[in-house]
C-alpha cells in the first residue's frame, strides 16, 4: 500500500465557516419564529412548523432538484466530472430536505386537519420527488464504472425534471386540499409583515444551510474520486 | 468500386422495423415471457376482485384502477427482457457496428415492446370487462384509445430504463424503481379518464386527463429517443 | 496518385478512467493490405478494434474508412465487418436468421441469398436452420465470421478469429480472408498466433500499453527472429 508518488495534496479538513454561519442563522430564525413572531389566528402555534416545512419544500424542489437537473444537462453536454459531482451532491442534500418536508408535513397535518396524511397536492408531489431522488441514488449505487454512472444519472436527472410538471399537474387535478399559497399571490401576500420577515429569514437561513451542506458533500465526492484515480493509476 | 450487392443502408425508420422484427422473432420463438406476463395479468385481475368487498364497492367501479395497475406491472415483466438478449453474446455490438442510427435501435426495441404490451392488453381488457361486469358499449372504443396512449408512454420510458438497468447489478429491482414514478401520470391519466368514460360521463370530464396522457407521450417519446445514445458505452 | 486508403487512423487516443488504453495510434491500410497486430493481453488491441469499428468513440483522433470519417454518422460503418471475441449472435434465432439480420442491417438487396452464400463459404450452411445456441463454440465462430462478411466489407476487423476453429474451419477462414484481400479489401487481424498472423499479413505490428512499439512491412521481417523478438517485447512489464 505504500507508494512512491507524492501524497495527496489536499488541505486538512477544517470546519467550513459557512456551515457554522448557516447553523447559527437557522438557530436565530427559530428563536425569532418561536418567540418573536405572532401566532397565527386560525392554525395556532402549529403554524410555526411552516417556517421549516414550506422553506424546505421550496428549497428541495426549486434549488436542490433544479440544480441536479441543470448539472445533469450540462454534464451530458460538457462531460465534466465536476458537474456529475454537483448533481450527486445536490441530489443527496435535496433528499435530506425532502425528508424533512415529509416528516414535518404530517406533524402539521395532524394538528390542523386531524389526519396524519391526506394526499394533498403539495405533499403528494413532494412524496414523488422523494421517490425520484431515491431512485437516482439507487441507480448511482448500482453502477460501478464512473463514466457510465455519471451518464446514467444525468439521463435520469433530466427525465426526472421533465416528469415533475406532469406529477404536479396530475396530483393537482386529482385533489387539492392544501391551503392556498399565501406567499406567492400576485397581489400583496395576506400575511402580517412580521410573519413575512420570519418567513424570508427562514428561507435565507435554510438556503445557507443548503449551500454549506452541498459544499461539504461535494468535497467528499471530490476526495472519493481522487482516491479512486490514485488506485487506478497504481493498478495500471 | 462498391459491391453491386450492397444496396443503401436502411434509414432510421426502416432500421427500427428490422430491429423490432428481430426482437419479436426472438420473443415468438420462446413465448415464455409473453405467456408469463399474460398469466400474471390475468391472475392479478382475478386476485384483485377477491381482495375487495364487492357488496360495498361495485366491481365496475374497481375495474379501471385494477386494469391500469395490473397493466403497469405486467408491462414491467415484459420490459425486463427487452435488452437481455443483447448482452448475452454481445449481440448489441452487431447492431452498434451496423450502419444504422442509435435511435433506430431504441425505436425498434420500443416498437417490439409496444407490440408485446398491446398483446397483453388485448387479452386483459376483455378479461376485466368479463370479470368486473363492465357495460359493453361505445366505451370500449375509447378504452382502446386510452390503452394505446398508455402503452406508448409505458414503453417509451420502460425501454430506456431497461437499457440502463440491464447493465447494472440489480437489474430486476432497479427497473421498477426507476420506471414506476414515471408510470404514475400514465396510470392516473388512464384510470381517471377510463373511469369517467365507462361511467358514461361526458367526454369533457375525461379530457383533462387525456390531455395529460397525450402530452406525456409526446414529451417522453422525444426525450427518451434523444437520451438513448447516452446510455450506450461509447 | 494514391487511391483513398481503406482505413486511415490518425492519433487515436482512448482512456478509461485515468488510464490510456489506446495511446496515439496512427496507421493506414490500402486495399489488399493485411495488418497482423500482436501484443500481450491488456495492450489495447481490442479497444483499438472497437474504436475502428465505431463501437467506441475516441477521446482524440479520427478514423476514416474509405475516406469517410466515422464521426459523420452511421453510413460510414457500412463497409466495416467485425469478428470479435464474443459471437454477437442471438441464441434463440437460427443461424440463417442471424446472418440474414446482418444482411438487412447493411441494406443488401437479397438478404436471404447473401446469407446462405456467406454460410456456404464458411462451410456451415448445413446447420442454417438450427438455433444458434445449439451450435458448438467453433461452429458459432464460423457463423460469426459469415455474419461479418455477408455484406462483402472493404474493411474487415478480426479479433482472434481463429479461436475455437478446427482445421476445416481454419482452412475456410484463411480461404475467405485471402479471397477478401484479393478482392481489394483491407484486413486488420489481431491474433496471438504469430504463424497464422504472419501467413496472411502484408504488415505486422506489435502493440504494448496502447502504443505500436513495432510496425513494419511483412517482407522486411524474418519470421523466426520475429518470434523471439516478440516474446521479449511482450514479456517485459505487462
Amino acid at each position: 500500500m505504500t507508494s512512491a508518488s507524492a501524497p495527496l495534496s489536499v488541505a486538512r479538513p477544517r470546519r467550513d465557516p459557512l456551515l457554522g454561519v448557516a447553523i447559527l442563522a437557522v438557530a436565530l430564525v427559530y428563536v425569532r419564529a418561536l418567540a418573536f413572531t405572532p401566532i397565527e389566528a386560525r392554525q395556532g402555534a402549529a403554524q410555526k412548523i411552516l417556517y421549516i416545512h414550506a422553506t424546505s419544500a421550496f428549497i428541495a424542489l426549486y434549488v436542490a432538484f433544479a440544480l441536479m437537473a441543470v448539472a445533469s444537462i450540462l454534464y451530458l453536454w460538457l462531460k465534466d466530472e465536476k458537474l456529475d459531482r454537483v448533481a450527486e451532491s445536490a441530489a443527496e442534500v435535496g433528499l435530506a430536505f425532502t425528508t424533512v418536508v415529509l416528516l414535518t408535513g404530517p406533524l402539521w397535518g395532524k394538528t390542523i386537519w386531524g389526519a396524519w396524511w391526506t394526499w394533498d397536492a403539495r405533499l403528494t408531489s413532494t412524496l414523488f420527488l422523494w421517490f425520484l431522488i431515491v431512485a437516482y441514488s439507487l441507480l448511482r449505487g448500482a453502477v460501478e464504472e464512473r463514466g457510465r454512472r455519471a451518464r446514467y444519472s444525468a439521463v435520469l436527472g433530466i427525465l426526472a425534471a421533465l416528469l415533475v410538471p406532469f406529477i404536479h399537474l396530475s396530483v393537482y387535478l386529482f385533489r387539492t386540499l392544501h391551503p392556498m399559497p399565501i406567499l406567492l399571490k400576485p397581489s400583496a401576500p395576506s400575511m402580517p409583515a412580521e410573519m413575512q420577515v420570519t418567513f424570508f429569514s427562514a428561507f435565507f437561513a435554510f438556503l445557507l444551510l443548503f449551500a454549506a451542506l452541498l459544499r461539504a458533500r461535494y468535497r467528499i465526492a471530490t476526495l472519493r474520486d481522487l482516491v479512486a484515480n490514485r488506485e487506478q493509476e497504481h493498478a495500471a | 468500386m462498391s459491391d453491386p450487392r450492397l444496396g443503401a443502408p436502411p434509414g432510421t425508420l426502416a432500421a427500427s422495423w428490422i430491429v423490432a422484427r428481430k426482437d419479436l422473432a426472438i420473443e415468438f420463438r420462446t413465448r415464455t415471457a409473453f405467456l408469463s406476463a399474460l398469466v400474471f395479468a390475468l391472475l392479478g385481475v382475478t386476485i384483485f376482485y377477491f381482495a375487495w368487498d364487492v357488496t360495498a364497492v361495485a366491481a365496475a367501479d374497481l375495474a379501471p384502477g385494477v386494469l391500469w395497475v395490473i397493466f403497469t406491472f405486467a408491462g414491467l415483466l415484459g420490459l425486463q427482457r427487452s435488452f437481455g438478449s443483447e448482452l448475452a453474446d454481445r449481440a448489441i455490438d452487431g447492431l452498434l457496428g451496423a450502419p444504422i442510427s442509435r435511435e433506430a435501435i431504441y425505436l425498434g426495441k420500443a416498437l417490439a415492446n409496444l407490440v408485446f404490451v398491446s398483446g397483453i392488453l388485448a387479452v386483459t381488457i376483455p378479461a376485466v370487462v368479463l370479470f368486473y361486469n363492465l357495460p359493453l358499449g361505445a366505451g370500449i372504443g375509447a378504452l382502446a384509445g386510452i390503452a394505446a396512449l398508455a402503452a406508448v408512454g409505458l414503453v417509451a420510458v420502460g425501454t430506456l430504463f431497461s437499457a440502463m438497468a440491464v447493465n447494472t447489478r440489480m437489474a430486476e429491482l432497479l427497473l421498477p424503481m426507476l420506471s414506476l414514478p414515471f408510470f404514475v401520470p400514465i396510470v392516473m391519466g388512464a384510470a381517471q379518464s377510463s373511469a369517467r368514460l365507462m361511467a358514461g360521463r361526458p367526454i369533457a370530464e375525461a379530457w383533462p386527463w387525456l390531455r395529460i396522457l397525450v402530452a406525456f407521450d409526446i414529451v417522453f417519446v422525444t426525450a427518451c429517443t434523444l437520451a438513448f445514445p447516452y446510455t450506450l458505452d461509447e | 496518385m494514391t487511391p483513398t486508403p481503406v482505413l486511415k487512423a490518425e492519433g487515436l487516443v482512448r482512456s478509461f478512467g485515468g488510464r490510456r488504453a489506446v495511446d496515439s495510434v496512427s496507421f493506414t491500410l490500402q486495399g489488399g493490405d493485411c495488418l497482423a497486430l500482436f501484443g500481450p493481453n491488456g495492450a489495447g488491441k481490442t479497444t483499438l478494434l472497437r474504436l475502428i469499428a465505431g463501437l467506441l468513440a475516441p477521446g482524440q483522433g479520427t478514423v476514416h474508412v474509405n475516406g469517410v470519417s466515422l464521426k459523420e454518422g452511421a453510413a460510414a460503418r457500412a463497409q466495416v465487418g467485425l469478428v470479435s471475441h464474443a459471437s454477437m449472435l442471438y441464441g434463440a434465432l437460427t443461424v440463417r436468421e442471424n446472418v440474414e439480420l446482418a444482411a438487412r442491417l447493411y441494406g443488401l438487396a437479397d438478404p436471404a441469398g447473401a446469407a446462405l452464400a456467406a454460410l456456404a463459404l464458411m462451410r456451415v450452411d448445413d446447420r442454417a436452420g438450427a438455433p444458434a445456441r445449439t451450435l458448438s463454440r467453433g461452429l458459432q465462430q464460423r457463423v460469426s465470421i459469415a455474419r461479418a462478411m455477408v455484406h462483402a466489407p472493404r474493411l474487415l476487423l478480426c479479433d482472434e478469429p481463429y479461436t475455437g476453429l478446427d482445421d476445416a474451419g481454419s482452412a475456410a477462414l484463411t480461404e475467405v480472408l485471402t479471397e477478401r484481400r484479393e478482392a481489394g479489401a483491407a484486413l486488420l487481424l489481431v491474433t496471438h498466433n504469430l504463424t497464422e498472423g504472419l501467413a496472411l499479413a502484408t504488415q505486422a505490428a506489435i502493440m504494448r500499453r496502447g502504443r505500436f512499439v513495432r510496425h513494419e512491412a511483412r517482407e522486411l521481417l524474418d519470421p523466426s527472429a520475429y518470434q523471439s523478438q516478440y516474446r521479449e517485447l511482450a514479456a517485459v512489464h505487462e
